[in-house]
């Protein structure tokens, strides 16, 4: 232990937690960058600067924000999307992971198979998008939350987390003349329910940032969700997108452009201490094979 | 006499078995017959959205058109491959993609590496914790968040960078516009959104290791950069092997969404990936049947890196990811 604290060792850590910190410093200050400049008057922003606190509070660009249709309409938007399409996939995922971690279950091999070859090769953006506008998916907010209702990896890690559960207890429930769908409901999903939370809020953190689905599927633009309407906003002109143009957001000061940015970043941040609790866990069960 | 009687009676056998059989599946399908319903739901996702794209590629052997469908559209066998293979773009997109590649492999991939391996030498564990937690959250947030961060930032008309770099040199430097620039913005922002993410997986390997290991050590003189070189690197030398691996599995997938949101019409020389190039022909220039031998051409490539990655791992004594 008196090693510890040898001249060397002292300037290794010194060194260390040094650059430990400004790498944590990298990673927030750009936030409380934008974050700052959001609620500060906009002509002390317009003097430029590195602003990390608002020298003068003012909530204009969040008045703005409420005052237009537009952004309100596509908060409305993404919120719809997240809250029904989390759900849509967590019942998809369980329902399909619960009948692959029966050992007993015929032709369960093969579905796995099928499942796991999904990941190895895929036919593609174009044929899939023809799937979807033959389904008259297209403009519909259906194509942002039915074609990707089951992450394969989701689904196989939760098959693992389920098969973990001592199967004495779905016996026994079987013998007090529970069936499958009892035993799903009341024993496995309430035992699996930190798993359920933990994939819920990741399948929900990509619902929240979905923005190539839109593009690809929404050409309405009342029906864009909020990060292709800060696409929009943050880069006035995008030649790709063309003919929605929405004029009257455009050249707006960047109290407006940030914002929008925290409203796209916000739901993330709130649910961010309860993510944290589990992914790490979350990741690590996904190396749990089966 | 005999030998009738016994081809008779296997004769009488065989079928009994295999009816014996099917009457054993029958019994587990009724039995079983909810857990079957359950899966019905996630199995025709699976065949609608995964399964038939894949039949969908056949488009890319044929002159696609929509009113017609599948069945009533030409055939014309490898004509959009030959197309697309003889093309200048081809040369350019393969350029473009590996050149991303073997950046992403130089400068980002030994990051979290290095990143956990100094969070692994805190011995205070607050401070660990508060510094995790700070870089984990790019990760959670959206492409389109990181790149409209950096665009403010770096833009050359009012980014707070681009007014450190004016102030300081006297001119502005078009980070966002100029070719040469491209694979630096990509890369740094990759590791700005993700390196903190990565070490997750390191640091999960780093917490198996005995304590004990370093106690002996220093007892035995090891200095602390022995002790990492000796202790610490060797107890996550196969994780950084397989993690290598895999990432040359998907040497192709360069970060659609990301590139795609960098993407101007100045930058597209070094910025165009094949995925970038199938959106573009496919969905803007509704070039079906092509852009679908150029994703088929991607997808079946980066099917034979990945089974190949994966017998490399193998290879090298690890238990390999399929």
């Amino acid at each position: 232990m008196t090693q510890d604290k040898t001249w060397g060792n002292r300037i290794f850590d010194a060194v260390n937690y040094t650059l430990l910190m400004l790498t944590g410093l990298i990673c927030i200050v750009p936030f409380i960058y934008v974050l700052a400049v959001s609620f500060t008057a906009p002509h002390i922003v317009a003097e430029g600067g590195f602003i990390l606190y608002p020298k003068e509070f003012s909530l204009a660009a969040y008045e703005y924000i409420f005052s237009t249709n537009t952004l309100v309409r596509s908060l409305g938007v993404s919120i719809y999307v997240t809250v029904l399409g989390t759900f849509i996939n967590l019942v998809f995922t369980a329902l399909l992971a619960y009948p692959l971690s029966r050992p007993t279950l015929r032709g369960r091999k093969y579905i796995l198979l099928g499942v796991l070859f999904t990941m190895l090769f895929s036919g593609g953006l174009i044929p899939t998008y023809y799937v979807v506008r033959s389904l008259h998916m297209i403009d519909s907010l259906w194509s942002l939350m039915i074609p990707s209702a089951i992450s394969a990896f989701n689904l196989i890690v939760l098959k693992n987390f389920f098969q973990q559960i001592p199967e004495g207890l779905e016996d026994s429930a079987k013998i007090d003349g529970c069936n499958d769908v009892g035993i799903l409901m009341r024993i496995v999903l309430p035992l699996s329910l930190p798993a359920i939370a933990t994939f819920g809020l990741f399948y929900a953190v990509d619902h929240w940032n979905k923005y190539f689905h839109a593009i690809m599927y929404i050409n309405d633009n009342t029906k864009w969700p909020i990060q292709v309407m800060l696409r929009e906003i943050i880069i006035n002109a995008n030649s790709r997108i063309g003919d929605t143009s929405i004029d009257e957001m455009y050249i707006q000061p960047l109290t407006i452009k940030m914002a929008v940015i925290v409203f796209a970043t916000l739901p993330i941040i709130v649910v961010y201490p309860f993510l944290q609790k589990h992914f790490a866990k979350g990741v690590m069960l996904g190396s749990v094979k089966g | 006499m005999t030998t009738q009687a016994t081809t008779q009676t296997t004769a009488d056998v065989r079928p009994s078995a295999r009816r014996n059989r099917r009457l054993a599946w029958m019994k587990d399908l009724v039995k079983d017959r909810w857990l079957y319903l359950m899966a019905l739901p996630g199995i025709l996702y699976f065949v609608i959205f995964k399964y038939v794209p894949m039949y969908g590629l056949i488009m890319a052997f044929q002159d696609f058109k929509p009113h017609l469908g599948f069945s009533g559209s030409p055939w014309v066998g490898f004509k959009h491959f030959q197309r697309f293979f003889g093309e200048e773009q081809f040369w350019m997109l393969f350029r473009n993609t590996s050149l991303l590649a073997v950046y992403n492999l130089i400068f980002f991939f030994p990051l979290p590496i290095v990143l956990a391996l100094m969070l692994n030498e805190v011995r205070r564990e607050r401070f660990k914790r508060f510094v995790q937690t700070l870089v984990y959250i790019p990760h959670f947030v959206s492409w389109v968040v990181v790149v409209g961060i950096f665009y403010i930032l770096f833009t050359t008309e009012g980014g707070l960078v681009n007014e450190i770099v004016y102030a300081l040199t006297g001119e502005k430097i078009p980070f966002l516009l100029a070719p040469e620039w491209f694979r630096t913005m990509i890369v740094s922002q990759s590791i700005w959104k993700e390196v903190g993410w990565g070490t997750i997986i390191f640091l999960a390997a780093l917490a198996g290791v005995d304590l004990q290991l370093y106690e002996a050590a220093r007892m035995d003189g090891a200095g602390r950069w022995r002790q990492l070189w000796h202790i610490t690197l060797p107890a996550i030398r196969s994780t950084i092997v397989i993690l290598f691996i895999l990432r040359l599995g998907s040497f192709l997938d360069s970060g659609f969404e990301h590139i795609f949101l960098m993407l101007t019409s100045t930058n597209r020389e070094v910025g165009e990936v094949f995925d970038t190039y199938v959106y573009i022909k496919g969905l803007t220039q509704a070039q079906f049947s092509y852009s679908a031998a150029v994703g088929m051409f991607k997808s079946a490539v980066g099917l034979v890196l990945v089974l190949g990655a994966n017998w490399l791992a193998k290879r090298f004594g690890e238990e390999g990811v399929y």
